[in-house]
């Protein structure tokens, strides 16, 4: 770790004043940007942490019927506070890293990360949220850019995650053997209109729409449905923990999974 | 009813208070004052020539004390092998420098190149990243196989090529080998690989050197298993300090698997150090150093062949073994894939002919070494992955091949040089069958089958050579020390008794067992007895803890010196009491003359020996302090059964283990509880090989693929089972004092042949006719296995 100084903003206002300091880098819950810094590959000058904003805190359901959480929220928070409202976000908020991870992790930072083999970024998307900034909103389907690329500016800070709630539900997570970030995860959400069925950790491109298993679902939300379908595995990540096919072939697997399980 | 206390009472883990509680008391723990800190800059490609080394504006870096390069080790030792292997034709193993810096090259990602001590880490760390280093990189050796071809990029440029030695075991059977192997009725052949795992002991070492130029003495506190080794090796190898001026510190030690057995450069370096900036230097490795610079283990790529006759009868075993060394030899990196690999080939059959082609391997990869088993666990694997295999050709029960085989009659003389004393395989298999329910398997399976799933079984038996060594046969062999044990027993006036032990315990409970002996003996309570271990200050000799050694060697010295303890005590009981030397009796603290009424106390007799008023002066020498050397007769050969029964997801090739089952038999044990926690250990890291583990190297360039817990799956709670163990067979050691074998590394020796074995009769249940899968057997694996 390098030497920095620490800002701790009360309000949206000063923590984007702050941020506008050289080489000023935004802080939420640190579960990637401190690793980072232990190992000397990041060195800002200031760290702005976001967690003692009140405007960026809390779970409230606004006038349009949007699940809006507070882009501070902790993985911890949002696995209990939703977990009548919008199951499938809170089951997959309840599986992130361990116990230390979901205390300290928040919705915002994961988003604006965007780790290919995030978990957030697949509920975001197949949800069709929005990703409510300091200055805008921005549609999920607009905000993945790729692989730990994102449409914000340069400090830019995610104040709050608006979720319409799909009808049913599910996120299935097939784990990395070491970290247990998702080798694949799929969120399936149907809606009145649709379903939306977005895939992380598997793609060079970082999370996507599988949009043909989204049209095969759209008439029958059952497993069977998917039969015959298969992902294709031409942009699909290969590594240590398995091949561009195997990805692929988890995508499938999981997508079918998740809508039997969706509630 | 079980005992409450001695031999065979589950006496509670003493030290555990300490390192439950946070007071524990590790060498990162220890700081001196003036202490100053070194970061070592490493290298980040796998092969190169250094070209140049620009310290200078590291040296003018705030808080730097001095820069080191290579330069200032030359004229100094390199870091020593302790085995010396003697090829098939007779010619030594080839031996290259293994300098504490790099000097003109580096060799593996991690190598370290220079050092900066500085009065904090961060500032040292700072002025390494100002170092200017040029380095031409050069092709990186990875495969082994090609690392052999002619052509390929030498490792050490002194060197012909990256061959090590290429031995042969047993040389004189070649010839009848390859004849019965070519006359057998059935011969099962099999490649595998022994995949190079990383030791990963919670605690990352730690070495803090001192130097007091008032008494021209250093110290060097570090992470050790074996602090005298450290003190014979690095004081007449490395630095030239005679022993009276060097002392080592082994405090707390947070787990070493075997990969804290071995002296380090930074050990040398900071005890170097010390004396050249007159201050203490410390090191503490982060995990990411740790991944780069600890011994790696395994790491052998082997093809073995069995033959059999029409009845199904073991007539001979062949294998050729590749051994990667990495880019150095490590202190016992020669003995692992050679010693105590090719004598393991037996296994628990009567195989009349035995031959093993091991060929020692160079690579530009970290040092691979002992890790927990070192040897044994790869030549187990061997053997009960060809038999599993040989019995799904043939068609016949792996069980009953292997029963079939059994050796039934001891000693066992092995065409391989050793003799097993005792064990009973029968037994152990059939405990390993009732406490499995193998019975109820077929029941289980249909059930895991209406759920999607498949289901899978897997057997497998083990022995291991343990109680390492006797001295004169390990010198015959090739070792450069000898491998017995010390002991002194003190007793205090008081009648407390501190026990110096030259084994070293990093988690193995000896501060519980080894008092349980000593209180048996005497009869008085354990918590009269403490143990002093890991200070060469302090004990009297030792050469540490490796191979499921230190009750059968260390121990036998202990009770060795308690008997001489009790000789002495009876000569001053029978003074106190005016009686006969001969009809004393010690029971229960209190010593008796036979057939009176006459008593005196543990304690009285202790108080006599230091306040000696009314004592036998003219016979015997006043204080009761007793030392002993014990050196084995011959190694002692745990043996059992394991079983895995295992679920496997047909669509996404995952594995879960259900249960799991192991029957040891380790001769008489001491306390039931430890052991029972050693085999479970044993058995985690024998499951994170077979399913989690993999060390894995860039094949091109050697960069490390695993290098951090974001990559190698270490295994968590979930990953395992409950275990169902039992270690109610007890065929005692026949050469020790305490009849026990050694149960430290049986877990992980025992375990991983069981695992995949499992996994291919889940497959094969499947209609998938796979034959063999590689560890670990990772969810991506084992799909690809499926596809065919």
């Amino acid at each position: 770790m390098y030497a920095f100084e620490v800002e701790r903003p009360t309000s949206i206002a000063d923590a984007v004043a702050a941020l506008g300091r050289e080489d000023a880098q935004a802080l939420g819950g640190g579960q990637t940007l401190i690793p980072t810094l232990k190992q000397r590959l990041a060195s800002p000058s200031v760290l702005v942490s976001l967690t003692g904003i009140a405007e960026m805190q809390g779970i409230r359901t606004d006038d349009a019927g949007l699940l809006c959480i507070g882009g501070g929220s902790r993985h911890g928070v949002v696995a209990k506070e939703v977990a009548a409202n919008y199951p499938g976000l809170a089951g997959l908020a309840a599986h992130i890293g361990d116990p230390a991870v979901r205390n300290r992790g928040t919705i915002g930072g994961s988003l604006a990360n965007n780790d290919p083999s995030a978990c957030y970024p697949a509920a975001a998307l197949a949800s069709k949220a929005t990703i409510v900034t300091n200055t805008r909103e921005i549609a999920a389907d607009d905000f993945f850019q790729g692989m730990f690329t994102t449409a914000l500016e340069e400090g830019e800070i995610i104040t709050e995650v608006k979720f319409p709630v799909p009808q049913a539900s599910c996120y299935i997570k097939f784990e990395q053997p070491a970290s247990r970030f998702a080798l694949v995860g799929v969120f399936v959400a149907k809606f009145a209109d649709g379903v939306r069925v977005a895939v992380t950790g598997a793609s060079n491109n970082g999370v996507f729409r599988w949009t043909e298993a989204e049209a095969a679902l759209a008439s029958n939300f059952s497993p069977s449905a998917l039969e015959g379908l298969s992902a294709s595995a031409d942009d699909m990540i290969a590594d240590l923990h398995g091949s561009a096919a195997y990805r692929a072939h988890l995508v499938g697997v999981l997508t079918k999974r998740a809508v039997a399980a969706a509630k | 009813m079980p005992k409450d206390t001695g031999i065979g009472a589950s006496s509670k883990r003493r030290e555990d208070v300490r390192f439950l509680t946070g007071n524990g008391r590790y060498t990162d723990d220890i700081n001196i004052y003036g202490q100053t800190y070194v970061h070592f800059l490493r290298s980040d490609v796998a092969h190169g020539r250094i070209t140049s080394i620009d310290t200078s504006a590291a040296e003018s870096m705030p808080g730097v004390v001095r820069v080191f390069t290579g330069k200032d080790f030359e004229g100094i030792g390199g870091l020593p092998c302790g085995w010396l292997v003697t090829d098939k034709h007779g010619q030594p193993m080839k031996e290259p420098a293994h300098p504490v810096l790099a000097q003109g090259k580096v060799r593996h990602v991690g190598d370290p190149i220079a050092a900066v001590v500085a009065e904090s880490l961060a500032e040292a760390r700072d002025a390494a990243e100002a170092i200017m280093v040029d380095i031409e990189e050069l092709p990186a050796v990875v495969d082994m196989k090609k690392a052999l071809e002619s052509g390929a990029s030498k490792v050490h440029d002194d060197l012909a090529d990256n061959l090590c030695f290429d031995w042969g075991f047993v040389e004189e059977n070649r010839e009848a080998v390859d004849n019965a192997i070519a006359n057998s009725a059935h011969v099962t052949t099999l490649e595998l690989v022994n995949n190079r795992l990383v030791a990963n002991p919670m605690e990352p070492r730690v070495a803090v050197g001192e130097y007091n130029r008032s008494d021209d003495m250093s110290t060097l506190h570090t992470t050790s298993q074996n602090p005298h080794v450290i003190r014979l090796l690095m004081g007449a190898f490395v630095l030239g300090i005679p022993e009276h001026k060097l002392r080592v510190v082994a405090p707390d030690v947070g787990g070493g698997f075997g990969t804290k057995i071995f002296h380090y450069a930074e050990e040398a370096f900071c005890t170097f150090a010390s004396r050249q900036v007159q201050r203490p230097v410390k090191w503490t490795s982060t995990r990411s150093e740790a991944f780069m610079s600890d011994a790696q283990g395994r790491d052998h790529v082997t093809k073995i062949e069995l033959g059999l006759d029409a009845d199904n009868n073991f007539t001979a075993l062949r294998c050729l073994t590749y051994a990667n060394m990495g880019a150095y030899l490590s202190t016992f990196a020669s003995c692992t894939p050679t010693w105590l690999h090719g004598t393991l080939l037996a296994g628990n059959y009567k195989t009349p002919l035995i031959y093993t082609n091991v060929k020692a391997v160079f690579t530009n990869t970290v040092p691979v070494d002992a890790y927990r088993g070192a040897g044994r666990p790869e030549a187990t694997f061997q053997i009960e992955r060809v038999i599993d295999k040989a019995a799904r050709e043939l068609g016949v029960d792996p069980i009953k091949l292997r029963r079939q085989n059994f050796i039934t009659e001891f000693p066992y003389a092995t065409p391989v040089a050793v003799e097993y004393d005792t064990g009973d395989y029968v037994a152990t298999m059939d405990k390993l069958e009732e406490i499995a329910d193998i019975a109820g398997f077929a029941a289980r399976r249909a059930e895991s089958e209406k759920n999607g799933k498949l289901r899978g079984l897997g057997v497998n038996c083990y022995i291991e050579a343990c109680g390492i060594a006797p001295s004169k046969l390990v010198g015959q062999l090739g070792a450069r020390a000898g491998l017995y044990d010390a002991a002194t027993v003190r007793v205090n006036a008081t009648g407390s008794i501190s026990v110096m032990v030259g084994a070293h315990s990093h988690g193995q409970g000896h501060e519980t067992a080894f008092p349980q002996v000593v209180a048996e003996m005497l009869g008085i309570p354990e918590d009269q007895i403490d143990i002093v271990h890991g200070d060469t200050s302090k004990i009297p000799f030792g050469m540490g803890t490796y191979g499921s050694r230190s009750l059968a060697v260390c121990g036998s010295a202990m009770v060795r010196a308690t008997e001489k303890i009790i000789n002495k005590a009876k000569k001053i009981a029978a003074h106190l009491m005016e009686a006969s030397e001969a009809d004393i009796e010690l029971k229960n603290g209190q010593f008796t003359v036979a057939g009176t009424d006459k008593s005196v106390a543990w304690g009285d007799v202790t108080l006599a020996a230091y306040v000696p008023h009314n004592y036998p002066l003219e016979d015997i020498e006043p204080g009761l302090e007793e030392t002993a050397f014990y050196d084995p007769s011959n190694f002692t050969y745990p043996s059992g059964a394991y079983c895995c029964e295992l679920e496997l997801d047909p669509e996404t090739g995952k594995v879960t283990i259900e249960r799991f089952s192991a029957a040891d038999d380790f001769g008489n044990i001491i306390n039931p509880m430890i052991v029972s926690g050693q085999v479970h250990g044993g058995i985690a890291q024998g499951i994170g090989q077979a399913l989690l583990e993999n060390c894995a190297y860039d094949p091109e360039t050697g960069q490390l693929l695993s290098a951090s817990y974001m990559d190698y799956a270490m295994p968590r709670a979930d990953d395992v089972p409950f275990y169902a163990v039992d270690h109610s067979c007890q065929t005692p050691c026949t050469h020790n004092p305490l009849g026990v074998k050694g149960c430290g590394e049986a877990g992980a020796i025992g375990s991983p042949p069981a695992v995949i074995n499992a996994v291919l009769d889940a497959l094969n249940s499947g209609g998938h006719k796979v034959e063999h899968i590689n560890m670990p057997a990772t969810p991506s694996r084992v799909w690809a296995a499926m596809q065919g």
